[in-house]
């Protein structure tokens, strides 16, 4: 247990009902999760699952209604910079260039100026976006938006990323280029890195394990090491036999949890 | 390694110089036609305005020809009437606009951060909202007198209401995704608002400072039209009083030109706040 960065302890996180709407609902329930210092966690599951939920409870912007979520061994009160998300949406201050956007993080930590400008070029560099520091964010495509997130959170150098979906709004070869430019910051920079997300293929490709979610109420339904051998070797990774097998493995476990998923809604309606 | 889309929009071809001369004069016959074509209207309304009277069709006591008008705006403009006036009317004017500035701005802020004060205020902000400014101007006048005070109240009250709505919606329209990214980078409340809520709503509340803009000089001229010694609105009321009539006009049309000027200065300041807000209303 000790040797867990992260775990997820028999947690439970019910959302009270909204008015007039019915019941409370139970987006987790008993799950618990472990991700060790370093690894590349990806959790898969259905939508509706409470994904976004297990990451604002690590993310410290919600507290679970039962059980603990612990990173290094102590409980999380509220968000810090030890823990950097990355959204969907990017959620880059318009106002703010791509320099300014990544320097936020830096604000809040109170680095002086100098040192974070420095900080700044660095990892403006390692996102491959040197040369478009002074452009503001309706300048910018999606890929490159997300490229600052990116960098926005590393900068203040947090020992965990936690990523919802990231690349689920960008097409798919920004997103393919962009999963690779991920693989070789999280090489370069060894953080642990838990990535969400409700693709298969993005799951195989970039998690070295992979947590499948059952539907809602969410538990783990299953963890998957992936075995895809020497993955920089490989000219085509996704073709492979393995990735294949991997593949078919969670798309077999997802199957009976989106059916569940769906038939839930259905009744919603039907009794709604 | 860069994704190909967003380019530095630097591919613009360049004019060879041979063919600049004639590619500036007609850009700037394009100009001049479209500076023709956006005042056409205005001139039409001059030359309307010139000879409906001098044909008889209206009365021309009541409606002098524009060019009467004009002599007589230029006669109060070299005596320094017009100069005392507007000189009058602005300061009142931009004081209520600058008061409502920095007390409706702070307030607006306040309620649209803290939600207790909203639901307790915001009954009573939609009474006040919804009472025209100038029916209240007799309670003024019975409180604080005929001097610049009430006329600098009655303007003060109807700026602070498009300032404070504007505030109080700019910072409730904040993207609550900005909000969550900034908490979860563990910001505390008041840096959250300094570095967040604050910049987000600048060109809302801009937009409300531009609105009361224009009202200040709106209501300002209705109420220096009761009891007051100078101003544009005692002009034109005192002017018809006395049967000058050209008087009259020179003071409207002084008033409409003032407005433009004000509105067009608040437009470019508003351009100026909101230039990265292109990707809020195209996306």
């Amino acid at each position: 247990m000790s040797t867990d960065k992260i775990l997820f302890d028999r947690v439970r996180k019910v959302f009270p009902g909204r008015r007039g709407a019915g019941g409370a609902v139970t987006a987790l329930d008993d799950l618990t999760l472990g991700v060790r210092p370093g690894e590349f966690l990806v959790v898969v599951g259905p939508s509706g699952c409470g994904k976004s939920t297990l990451l604002d409870l690590l993310g410290g912007l919600a507290t679970p209604s039962d059980g603990q979520v612990l990173v290094d061994g102590r409980p999380v009160t509220g968000p810090g910079l030890d823990r950097g998300i990355v959204f969907q949406q990017y959620a880059l201050l318009p106002w703010r260039t791509a320099a300014g956007n990544v320097a936020f993080g830096l604000e809040a930590k109170g680095l002086p100026r100098r040192e974070r400008a420095e900080r700044v070029a660095h990892h403006l560099e390692l996102v491959g976006l040197t040369g478009f520091a002074d452009r503001y964010p309706h300048e910018l495509s999606g890929g490159m938006k997300q490229r600052v997130a990116i960098a926005r959170s590393l900068a203040y150098d947090p020992d965990v990323l936690l990523m919802d979906e990231p690349f689920a709004a960008l097409d798919a070869q920004t997103r393919d280029s962009l999963q690779d430019e991920l693989v070789r910051i999280w090489q370069a920079t060894g953080k642990t890195v838990v990535f969400i997300t409700h693709g298969i293929d993005e799951a195989v490709y970039l998690g070295r394990r992979v947590a499948v979610m059952t539907s809602r109420p969410g538990r783990i339904k299953q963890v998957i090491d992936i075995e895809l051998g020497d993955r920089q070797a490989e000219e085509d990774v996704r073709s492979t036999d393995a990735f294949r097998h991997h593949r078919h493995q969670i798309w077999t476990l997802l199957r009976d949890e989106v059916r569940a998923a769906q038939s839930a809604v259905r009744e919603e309606a039907r009794v709604g | 390694m860069v994704d190909v889309a967003a380019r530095p929009a630097a591919t613009r071809p360049a004019v060879s110089p041979v063919a600049a001369a004639p590619a500036r004069s007609g850009r700037l016959l394009a100009l001049g036609g479209r500076a023709l074509h956006r005042s056409v209207a205005l001139l039409a309304l001059a030359a309307i305005w010139e000879t409906v009277p001098r044909t008889g069709l209206v009365d021309r006591v009541f409606l002098p020809p524009l060019s009467e008008v004009l002599v007589a705006w230029w006669e109060l403009l070299r005596s320094g009437q017009l100069a005392e006036h507007v000189g009058a009317s602005l300061t009142r004017s931009l004081t209520g606009l600058a008061l409502a500035v920095v007390t409706a701005i702070p307030l607006g802020l306040l309620i649209g951060w803290y939600r207790p004060l909203a639901d307790l205020l915001s009954p009573l902000l939609e009474v006040f909202r919804n009472t025209a400014a100038l029916a209240l101007l007799p309670v003024f006048v019975l409180i604080l007198g005929l001097g610049e005070t009430s006329k600098i109240a009655l303007v003060l009250y109807a700026c602070s209401w498009p300032i404070l709505l504007n505030t109080i919606a700019g910072v409730k329209g904040v993207d609550p995704l900005l909000v969550r990214s900034a908490r979860s980078m563990g910001l505390d409340h008041l840096r959250l608002f300094q570095k967040v809520i604050l910049p987000a709503s600048v060109p809302t509340i801009f937009t409300g400072v531009r609105l009361a803009g224009a009202y200040s000089i709106l209501v300002l001229v209705a109420a220096e039209m009761v009891g007051a010694k100078a101003g544009l609105g005692y002009l034109v009321n005192y002017a018809q009083y006395n049967f000058a009539i050209p008087d009259m006009y020179a003071g409207i049309i002084t008033i409409s030109a003032i407005g433009l000027v004000v509105n067009q200065l608040l437009v470019a300041g508003e351009r100026r706040f909101s230039t990265w807000r292109v990707d809020v209303t195209t996306a």
